[in-house]
């Protein structure tokens, strides 16, 4: 088994994406088949982007077990007001300038739920979001 | 000349080599160690993209071709000349006398793989209105590009367009219309591909997409120069073949297959380290709206092929000279075109490559995998390549795999040699005091240990 933690800095746009690359590498090197290298990859690249632009700030824990794929992506902070609301495509709170990177589209909670096998949120307004995705192999 | 043990064209020349780490650093599939002061090639993860080749100061890497006497080997000899030839030679700004050069040479044909280029256009094309296929569609003529997305990016293998090559294509064209013309059987007509590329060899030896290639042999650009040069300024009579448009000779340089294809949303991408980011987004599905991406593993597309003479850049701007002294005319559709999409699609499947996976069970991979963090943890983090590795994470790949210790890092290796000395020292100097017992306390001091308290 893998585990491993990785830290997200919030606003910082030039690590972006460094995350998800690693457990992405990790991942190949492994032999995880393609497709599911290919769903984790989309998950955890919107998850960290939605750390960077949305939290304070958090962290990745990554795990690869005989039989799953397991991503947990928790933040400080802010938490969401209205999670079924975010959980709709096309809703986003990002700024103007976000957008304009090309981000925020409003696809990144329902893309991650698409792409995994399980997937579970939580969010406490003033405490921060939690949440698990995993990937059968 | 099928050979089961031959995987790739690129090799080391071990007598020029000095082992330094220009390669072993510009490697994009990690495919290099520097052993024994010498550069050492892991033939599975060579993908042929010729950047060593490229980059080596003492000319040690080489890419395997053909030699010419291998066109005696049929009666009758095609060439196949890559468009990028023609921007080759000093002065040279239309094809027609390269073309007319290669007949001097003793070919009986020549046929333009640019003609071939626009049968593959019009076939992706095709493909691409009649069936739905997951976007972006990756184009398949680079055959570096090829091997590395089997080897790292195997999830994009159903992207790529199962079309075949032009270079397939021209093989298989020019000989039914030479033996048709000649009436001779196909079986004594040789097709020799005339190669800017290091991965072409392997393309023919091992095919990708079809079980066997139609191409009988593959000629360097840079073998053939000097004899073309010398009979590219004579006298030549008007040549009498149906020559390729603007179209498929835009092919040698980037963006000349996407726009031939013609699609609404295209992008190209040269150099393999930039293939290697657009792949990575590509799997990241960060490109909202692409329909088809044209990967070349060279700078400058075919034109900075390993193989070619001349520069990359110098070759571009001659190549935009003789574009303009080619009729832009629309390309003729004889009758090739008609199902060309069928008739040219891959045989085969493109199969993905474990080359760069560990082995060994889930459990044991994971161990391994686990073991690699580990050990990179205590690495120094320089990636200097020192050790032979490309990187700090390679080098605790090739220990987790036995192929390297510890110590084959020079910073692991200075500290233990410290802390070896440290214990000599005081060890020497308890001996001596022991049996003298008349020396100064300074000489106590060991000079290693002040050095590892900074």
């Amino acid at each position: 088994m893998i585990k491993e933690t990785f830290p997200v800095e919030a606003g910082n746009m030039t690590a972006a994406g460094d995350v998800s690359a690693r457990i992405k590498r990790q991942m190949k090197q492994v032999g995880i088949p393609a497709s599911v290298v290919r769903r984790v990859s989309v998950g955890t690249y919107e998850a960290e982007i939605n750390l960077v632009i949305h939290s304070l700030g958090g962290h990745i824990d990554f795990e690869i077990n005989e039989e799953q794929v397991v991503i947990r992506v928790v933040d400080r902070g802010p938490g969401i007001p209205d999670l079924k609301k975010a959980m709709t495509e096309g809703w986003s709170t990002a700024s103007n300038e976000v957008r304009n990177m090309g981000f925020g589209a409003g696809m990144g909670l329902p893309n991650m739920k698409r792409n995994a096998d399980e997937f579970s949120i939580e969010s406490t307004v003033g405490v921060g979001t939690d949440i698990t995705m995993a990937f059968n192999i | 000349m099928a050979n089961m043990e031959y995987y790739h064209s690129v090799r080391l020349d071990p007598e020029k080599c000095r082992g330094c780490t220009n390669c072993l650093k510009r490697c994009p599939t990690d495919a290099i160690r520097i052993r024994n002061n010498r550069a050492a090639i892991i033939n599975q993860n060579c993908i042929d993209c010729g950047e060593c080749v490229r980059v080596c100061p003492h000319h040690a890497k080489t890419a395997v071709t053909d030699p010419l006497s291998i066109i005696e080997n049929f009666e009758y000899r095609i060439a196949l000349p890559a468009p990028s030839l023609y921007s080759q030679f000093p002065q040279v700004h239309s094809a027609e006398p390269i073309i007319a050069s290669l007949y001097k040479m003793g070919f009986d044909e020549v046929f333009e793989v640019a003609r071939a280029a626009e049968v593959v256009s019009y076939a992706i094309s095709r493909t691409l209105i009649n069936e739905d296929r997951p976007r972006p569609v990756i184009s398949s003529a680079c055959p570096a590009v090829l091997r590395l997305i089997q080897q790292k990016y195997p999830s994009l293998l159903e992207n790529v367009i199962d079309i075949m090559s032009p270079m397939e294509a021209a093989a298989r064209i020019a000989k039914e219309e030479f033996s048709k013309k000649r009436n001779v059987p196909v079986e004594k007509i040789g097709a020799f591909f005339i190669s800017p590329c290091a991965a072409k060899l392997t393309a023919v030896k091992n095919p990708i997409g079809t079980e066997t290639s139609a191409v009988d042999g593959v000629l360097a650009i840079r073998d053939l120069f000097t004899q073309i040069q010398s009979l590219v300024k004579g006298e030549f009579t008007p040549l009498e073949i149906e020559r390729a448009s603007t179209v498929g000779i835009r092919w040698a340089m980037p963006s000349g297959e996407a726009d031939a294809v013609g699609m609404r949303h295209t992008l190209c991408v040269d150099g393999i380290e930039n293939v290697k980011h657009a792949l990575e987004q590509i799997e990241n599905n960060r490109f909202d709206r692409l329909d088809f991406v044209e990967l070349l593993a060279c700078t400058n597309g075919c034109l900075g092929g390993p193989l070619t003479v001349e520069n990359g850049y110098v070759a571009k701007s001659r190549m935009n000279a003789i574009l303009r002294h080619t009729p832009d005319r629309q390309i003729q559709k004889s009758e090739i075109f008609e199902n060309a999409h069928v008739k040219f699609r891959m045989t085969t499947e493109i199969e993905e490559s474990d080359a760069l996976q560990l082995t060994g069970t889930m459990k044991e991979r994971l161990e391994k995998a686990a073991r690699i963090e580990e050990i990179e943890a205590t690495l120094p983090g320089l990636d200097c390549g020192s050790c032979g590795s490309p990187s700090c994470r390679a080098l605790a790949l090739d220990i987790v795999n036995g192929h390297a210790t510890e110590m084959n890092c020079i910073f692991k290796l200075n500290e233990r040699i410290s802390t070896l000395a440290g214990e000599m020292v005081s060890l020497g100097a308890s001996t001596r005091f022991s049996v003298g017992g008349n020396r100064d306390e300074t000489d106590l001091e060991d000079p290693f240990a002040q050095e590892g308290k900074e």
